[in-house]
């Protein structure tokens, strides 16, 4: 790994310099890292040139785990120990697990833990950390391509994903070492990859069926600016189902029993994805395959016969189309381009579907596989700050409702899908029993109206309610979901103004105290020196906040602060550089927090002053309108 | 938090007639500054209050481009009460045509032509709309006066509204 440049004192970083920062595609069957180099967004290959690392993870005993191809040869002989599709379990609870259970061939363990966990030689493993472990790989293919340390990352996760699949996803990478300047949606970043932010204006739908998960979406472009207007999918629909319904297809064929051991399924299941994927260029394939007794099987699987078998699952996205089509209140005819996403639309019967539903063929220029990568290392690239001059933006909306539960198990709408995001929500609640001090609030996505039928997110005990008779307490609530999807809880009691204690419990998620030990044991096993790193952590966050600080001053300190404000500014700035540079966490962190308190007020200036400016072009038409309505 | 209304953030003056394409036009410009990406590399603060603006910047457009939510928005900044709950006085020629509107409306399985008939019953919810909004209007024109007429008036766009959401629903199911 490569060190961090530690600039010498007196010496600081140009803060113009180019900042690295990647885009990931964290996918369900591959994941693909891509960084803009020389101007130009390119997924960044492994020593052996290949672009796709296999999401795969093999745990063994002995070795350190082993991802990507190795990986993925590995799983016929030893499926038990290697984890593929992981995705597919992120944010998942035992119940899904078990849901899922008949199409996954690992051990979970019995006991009854909140976040699900598969036994593997190397001991057991939750979604996180698997998926933490291919960031890993990803992050050092990086490092190693640019000769630097890697710490900001934009990863796409699918426009359908809820807030514990997000949540999942965020802490996967936080595990691996990675900071996320933004989870992206994939289809906004495969639109962002087209370039469609550079088109004057119009409506895109994103058609993208990958390995495990289908989205659809339709994003609206108007001056620089993406909507994603609608969104809809499911979230256990993709290529390893079309595999599945193939291999079925051989066993029938072959007189294989369905309680075959893993090793075969794994076998049989590959053979299927060779065979679909040969059948997206030639007209039939032969089949030749190895019985458990070992007798052969010898066969040809046609086109008609691969279309006919994997129909049903190509019609299982036509109605999310439709719904999004719906949602938005637009017909086919307002739609001005169709994207491909996902290893999938490779099917020639998928893309006549497509042209179907939408009455128009779709762009296939960029490999449907590294679309998604290339549009993150775009995003990436602007968020890092190195194009002082790009203005796209990208707007998103709530995907699936946020809700709370109510009295008889029914859940009742906060804020319902496709609200734009970020959005903060108050709701009052009150006390139904006299000197009632707690309350138990339990959120819920999704949006079906039985509690039982939508995901449980958390469950939020309020405390320190003042005593009050039944129903004089009021106690508001804010649901506030960030940029990313993330929901946050603040409450507070009206009448007193006394701030309720919020315990969130995820439903599905690691507490941020089960995440520091894993991000313990990880750094133990990679025999790295913890203080060590958490020391070089903090002087990165130091470096950033005081560069940050620093810009700002140079753009608004003469005209926004007084002498006396911007000298006071100047000695936290000049003390957090001072002690950044001592290896005393604990006094950067203070340092850090006393620039943050000197700087509030001026950073509340700056955000007062670009509001006034974003109207200044609207003035006049303000104007305008204050004079006598013609109407009568 | 920073205490200013829908209107104040967006720059507009408190009034129930907004031109929509400028609305969009504020929403935007004010998106591109304040959004929590064009603060990615600012301090916490930054980040935060970015955050805590861009929700209400958002809030204020969903709530202002929309006639009956404008209508609430408004009674409720100069005072009034809005939560109908207790207090559902309604005209009752007003609630009559709800009702039957709503007969209508679960009768249509019992129709020869049911799209059709959907259609001039959203046709007729579309007119009552826009009668009711031009009722607004005329009675929030008049300032404190016409409050209360304003409020009745604000209470039948929503039952109107609702009406309205439902026939979409219907016309969902018959798609």
């Amino acid at each position: 790994m490569a060190l961090m440049q530690i600039s010498e004192p007196g010496q600081t970083p140009d803060p113009h310099q180019r900042r690295y920062a990647v885009g990931i595609d964290l996918g369900t069957t591959h994941s693909l890292v891509a960084t803009v180099l020389h101007g130009l967004p390119e997924t960044l290959p492994d020593e052996q040139g290949r672009h796709l690392l296999p999401s795969v993870v093999r745990y063994g005993a002995e070795h350190e785990p082993v991802v990507g191809y190795e990986a993925l040869e590995a799983a016929r002989h030893d499926p038990l120990n290697t984890i593929a599709s992981v995705k597919r379990l992120m944010g998942r609870g035992p119940d899904d697990v078990r849901r899922l259970g008949q199409s996954l061939p690992y051990r979970f363990t019995a006991a009854a833990t909140v976040v699900p966990r598969i036994v593997t030689a190397a001991g057991e493993r939750s979604a996180i950390e698997v998926s933490a472990e291919i960031l890993r790989v990803l992050r050092r293919r990086a490092e190693a391509a640019l000769g630097a340390e890697i710490r900001d990352a934009v990863i796409t996760v699918p426009a359908y994903f809820d807030d514990a699949q997000r949540q999942a996803t965020k802490d996967a990478a936080r595990l691996s070492g990675l900071n996320v300047l933004r989870l992206l949606n994939e289809p906004t970043a495969a639109a962002v990859a087209y370039g469609l932010d550079r088109r004057p204006e119009g409506v895109y739908v994103i058609y993208d069926l990958g390995g495990g998960t289908f989205d659809v979406s339709l994003l609206r472009l108007q001056r620089g600016v993406f909507e994603v207007l609608a969104t809809a999918g499911d979230s256990a629909l993709g290529g390893d189902d079309m595999d599945h319904v193939v291999a079925e297809w051989i066993m029938h064929e072959a007189g294989i029993a369905a309680d075959a051991d893993h090793g075969l399924l794994r076998g049989l299941l590959r053979d299927a994805r060779h065979a679909k994927e040969a059948l997206t260029r030639e007209t039939t394939v032969s089949l030749d395959i190895v019985r458990p007794d070992g007798s052969r099987w010898q066969g040809t699987l046609d086109r008609d016969r691969l279309e006919q078998l994997i129909a049903p699952l190509i019609e299982r996205t036509v109605a999310p189309c439709r719904r999004v089509l719906r949602d938005a209140g637009l017909k086919t005819g307002d739609i001005d381009g169709v994207v491909l996403v996902g290893g999938a639309t490779r099917v020639p019967r998928v893309r006549e579907r497509v042209a179907g539903i939408f009455s128009r063929d779709a762009f296939t220029d960029i490999d449907p596989d590294r679309v998604v990568a290339i549009g993150a290392a775009i995003q990436a690239d602007i968020l890092a700050g190195n194009r002082p001059d790009g203005d796209l933006l990208l707007l998103d909306v709530l995907p699936l409702s946020l809700g709370i539960e109510i009295m008889g198990g029914l859940s009742e709408k906060i804020i319902p899908r496709n609200t734009p995001i970020p959005v903060a929500r108050a709701q009052e609640f009150t006390t139904y029993k006299d000197g009632q001090t707690a309350l138990l609030i339990h959120v819920v996505q999704g949006e079906r109206e039985l509690i039982s039928d939508c995901r449980s997110l958390a469950r939020f005990e309020l405390r320190g309610i003042p005593p009050m008779v039944a129903g004089a307490a009021r106690i508001r609530v804010t649901f506030q979901v960030d940029a990313d999807g993330l929901l946050s809880v603040s409450a507070r009691e009206q009448s007193t103004g006394s701030e309720s204690h919020v315990d969130v419990k995820p439903s599905y998620g690691l507490t941020d105290a089960e995440i520091e030990v894993m991000l313990r044991d990880s750094i133990t096993h990679a025999h790295e020196d913890e203080s060590a790193r958490a020391l070089r952590e903090a002087q990165v966050d130091a470096d950033r906040l005081r560069e940050a600080v620093e810009a700002a001053l140079r753009a608004d300190g003469e005209t926004l602060l007084s002498a006396g404000e911007r000298a006071s500014i100047d000695q936290a700035v000049n003390h957090l550089r001072d002690v950044a540079r001592g290896g005393d966490r604990a006094a950067i962190r203070r340092a850090r927090e006393a620039l943050e308190a000197a700087s509030r007020d001026f950073a509340q200036r700056r955000m007062d002053r670009s509001i006034r400016e974003a109207l200044t072009g609207h003035r006049l038409d303000e104007v305008a309108r204050q004079l006598p309505d013609p109407r009568p | 938090m920073t205490g200013r209304n829908h209107f104040e953030l967006l720059g507009l003056p408190a009034v129930f007639d907004l031109e929509l394409t400028d609305l969009t036009a504020r929403y935007r410009s004010l998106q591109q500054q304040l959004h929590p990406d064009r603060h990615a590399g600012g301090s916490d603060t930054d980040r935060r209050l970015a955050l805590q603006l861009t929700a209400s910047l958002n809030d204020a457009y969903q709530t202002l481009r929309d006639p009956v939510r404008r209508a609430r928005y408004l009674l409720q900044l100069q005072g009034m009460t809005t939560d109908d709950d207790n207090d559902t006085r309604m005209q009752p020629e007003f609630l009559m045509e709800q009702m039957e509107l709503r007969e209508s409306l679960a009768d249509l399985h019992r129709h020869d032509d049911p799209r059709t008939q959907l259609a001039e019953l959203a046709s007729r919810t579309e007119r009552l709309m826009q009668e009711k909004i031009a009722a607004f209007r005329r009675a929030h024109a008049r300032g404190r006066d016409g409050l209360d007429q304003a409020r009745n008036a604000m209470r039948e766009m929503q039952f109107v509204d609702k009406l309205r959401r439902e026939i979409d629903e219907r016309e969902e199911e018959l798609a």
